[in-house]
């Protein structure tokens, strides 16, 4: 059992925790929820060993404890598994779960037989029927996420701090997972789950503790609360509607893609987007849909098929042949395909719309500033100065970034992949207004989301891939995320 | 805005550390202080500063050019035997430079097209420009230029007494900061090197960026040559060796990251001088030149820790 009590904490001046309380019981899943900023990964982080509090008490079953670093952490049974995994793909399972506690005949001569022998009972034990001896790189996100967890088992851990574990995960392996996670718990191990996404809180937490701006709001026993009370817990106001009501008119068809087939990672796709519609596009990691919106955007090369752009074929190379045709593409991924992390929020900005922002080939400041500053309001980008570093923003406020950059080239096209994924619920709901407002300026949008909740909020209509093909069409009425799911999954249309 | 005085401050860190060094060395041996003595470290100083002005395009991309000592020596060897020919030395400089241009565009696409690491693409072409300016000038040295005024002034001559060559830097690094700080390439050579993927997925021309930043180093490396064998009133083969390590050292004393996507060049103006400085000074006091090595290499490093530190 862990108490948490009166912790605060500082970096250079500004406080981050003041005076937080938080406690796990042990063999409870214990949700902590708040949004970007409001402190959670601070409290972990002091919990684990890697931050020191300013003042508070930790105390581990009755015991005050001061943790100098995560092996003291460790040393009372506490293990903080991060949202980037701490996997060398290039060593094998075993030699993974044994990282820096190899068992030796003495002077470093590794004992692996013994190693992986071990290594086979864990992994059976926690019902994964993984070889010890597999390259960890050629395992899925989801199987290197439970060696994590193996990891962490492997070196005695009591309580595991989880941080964002299924952002990369697909539902099956969400599921497996959460297996994991229940069949550990049965066995008197606590977790302590951070997420966003409220659903998987409702199906796996026992409770919950909310905090915002750096202080404990409450705590909850799951079946007690539910969805509303927990958002208006976390925002500090009623936010009413979680999708807004967008009054978009559908026009003919913008965006047109017919059997687009890039071997051996999709074919024969073909779909259309009308102006000022709202198409999702669901399916499983790895189904092949950012691939689709590279191979669109030019950034991938088509082996066949055709893109039309207003019923006529255009012929779309590289990202500026797209952007010509006035199609732009939020990318997955804003830290590495979306922003130049150390430019300024201006510089980002600009970067899609130099042409825009400069003449004969020499930036103009004004012009430049003017832009940037139009979409810091019009977006409600949260920051002192445009020239703040697009690093040092929370994750909304890097997403709207990236949006500014794209609504800055007054795109007819917009492809959005994943627009809210880490992002938090105010932030979210602002982008959800940005994209009707989009749609009803007659903006031909698809959207990419794993979110099934998000897709069927937002979409007017949803087409399903699986392994590289469309397998489903599934139109506003009858949208459930059952019948996506069936198709995501390689279920057949039936009518 | 705390976070942009310590920026400036850790920019400045360079600048102060070469106030330091001149301070240093002139109480122990004021004859540094000398205009005869500052001239001649600025002239020195030029030229590789120029070439660490190309440098640092190429590193702001993430890139490296190990080829810019060997581009130096074949410029130099072809307008030194050009000259030698009688050609008009106009029509030789022009030679040379559009020879150095072509070299380094041809690293470039050799690193885009063929899509080889920077470093290994380079360094192949380095032994290739030496190899091949060994052929062209048989091994040995060309001399008997002329008497063109037009070229011994370039590297040799004065305008309103201050050193021909010292002008070039001084108008190459104006136009070169302006390139970089103001114009849409500029700002196009820090997102290829802040992040390249971005950058392309921006519509930004990736490769065409960097085959450019090569052929600037190129044509660079030329006009360092042209300095150089003015100066010498001949062309050696064996000209610019290791010159491309003093360049990379003064991008990184000037505090440009390595990996692209930080720095400025008047930064790299500062580190050249730094370095010129340190080799006049330790002259000047009489350090053996084997202890002089010893003593750059402990300010290289000293300077990339304090700048760690920072962080």
């Amino acid at each position: 059992m862990i108490e948490m009590t009166g912790i605060s904490k500082a970096f250079n001046g500004n406080a981050v925790l003041k005076n937080v309380q938080f406690n796990l019981k042990d063999g409870e899943i214990h949700a902590l929820m708040g949004e970007n900023g409001a402190g959670k990964s601070t409290l972990m982080k002091i919990l684990g060993g890697i931050h020191s509090n300013d003042a508070g008490e930790i105390k581990v079953d009755g015991q005050p404890v001061h943790f100098k670093s995560p092996k003291d952490a460790e040393k009372h049974g506490i293990v903080i598994i991060h949202q980037e995994l701490n996997i060398l793909p290039d060593l094998t399972v075993a030699e993974n779960l044994f990282l820096g506690k190899e068992k030796t005949f003495g002077f470093g001569i590794l004992k692996n037989k013994e190693m992986d022998q071990e290594a086979q009972e864990l992994l059976a034990k926690l019902g994964l029927d993984i070889h010890p001896k597999t390259r960890a790189g050629d395992l899925s996100v989801g199987k290197q996420q439970i060696i994590e967890i193996a990891k962490a088992i492997a070196s005695n851990a009591k309580y595991i701090i989880m941080d964002e574990p299924t952002a990369a995960l697909t539902d099956r392996e969400i599921r497996t997972l959460f297996e994991t996670i229940r069949e550990l718990k049965a066995k008197g191990i606590s977790f302590v789950y951070i997420s966003h996404r409220m659903e998987e809180i409702f199906s796996i937490c026992d409770r919950i503790t909310i905090l915002r701006d750096g202080q404990y709001v409450g705590e909850r026993n799951i079946p007690e609360t539910n969805f509303d009370e927990i958002v208006a817990m976390m925002v500090g106001r009623e936010l009413g509607e979680r999708f807004p009501e967008r009054k978009a008119e559908i026009g003919d068809v913008k965006l047109e893609v017919q059997n687009l087939t890039v071997k051996g990672l999709f074919e024969n796709v073909s779909f259309n987007v009308r102006k000022g519609e709202v198409v999702g596009m669901a399916g499983l990691m790895g189904a092949g849909r950012t691939e689709v919106a590279e191979t669109i955007f030019g950034y991938r090369r088509a082996h066949g098929g055709d893109i039309l752009i207003d019923e006529k074929k255009v012929s779309i190379k590289t990202p500026i042949d797209a952007m010509k045709h006035k199609i732009g593409y939020v990318t997955e991924d804003r830290k590495t395909k979306g922003l130049v992390l150390d430019f300024s929020i201006q510089e980002n900005v600009s970067l899609a719309n130099l042409k825009k922002v400069s003449s004969s080939g020499v930036v103009n400041k004004e012009k430049e500033t003017s832009l940037v500053n139009q979409y810091i309001q019009q977006l409600k980008i949260r920051t002192s100065s445009p020239k703040q570093s697009a690093k040092s923003l929370s994750g909304g406020n890097q997403q709207k970034v990236v949006l500014a950059k794209w609504l800055g080239t007054e795109p007819e096209v917009l492809i959005l992949d994943e627009p809210t994924r880490g992002v938090d619920i105010g932030a979210k709901k602002e982008i959800y207004q940005i994209i009707n407002d989009l749609a009803q300026a007659g903006v031909a949008i698809l959207m990419i989301s794993s979110e099934l909740p998000e897709i069927i909020g937002m979409a007017d209509r949803v087409l399903v891939m699986h392994e590289g093909k469309i397998t489903g069409q599934v139109s506003k009425e009858e949208m459930t995320q059952e019948r996506i799911m069936h198709f995501a999954t390689g279920g057949e249309q039936v009518d | 805005m705390t976070k942009s005085s310590k920026e400036m401050i850790s920019k400045l860190g360079p600048l102060i550390g070469l106030i330091l060094l001149i301070i240093v060395v002139s109480i122990m041996n004021p004859s540094f202080l000398t205009i005869s003595n500052i001239f001649n470290v600025l002239r020195q100083v030029s030229i590789s500063a120029i070439i660490a002005f190309g440098m640092t395009f190429v590193i702001l991309t993430g890139g490296i050019d190990l080829s810019v000592g060997s581009t130096l020596a074949l410029t130099g060897a072809v307008a030194a035997s050009l000259l030698a020919g009688g050609t008009d030395p106009i029509v030789s400089m022009g030679v040379a430079l559009i020879l150095g241009l072509v070299l380094g565009a041809f690293n470039g696409v050799i690193i885009t097209k063929g899509k080889v690491a920077p470093f290994i693409a380079t360094l192949a072409t380095m032994t290739i420009y030496r190899g091949l300016t060994l052929v062209y000038t048989n091994g040995k040295p060309i001399s008997g230029l002329g008497d063109h005024a037009s070229f011994q002034l370039f590297g040799k001559g004065y305008f309103l007494g201050v050193p021909i060559p010292v002008i070039t830097t001084i108008v190459s690094f104006a136009i070169l900061a302006f390139i970089l700080h103001k114009t849409t390439f500029g700002r196009r050579v820090y997102a290829v090197g802040g992040n390249e993927e971005a950058a392309k997925l921006s519509g930004i021309n990736a490769d065409r960026v960097k085959i450019a930043v090569y052929a600037i180093s190129g044509f660079l490396a030329a006009l360092s040559a042209l300095i150089l064998t003015s100066r010498l009133n001949s062309a050696q083969p064996t000209a610019g060796e290791s010159y491309e390590l003093d360049a990379i050292a003064a991008v990184v004393l000037g505090g440009t990251s390595l990996n692209g996507g930080k720095g400025w060049i008047f930064g790299t103006l500062i580190g050249a001088l730094i370095i010129g400085v340190l080799n006049n000074g330790m002259n000047l006091i009489g350090v053996s030149s084997f202890w002089q090595q010893v003593v750059k290499g402990i300010v290289i490093l000293l300077a990339v820790l304090l700048d760690r530190k920072k962080d």
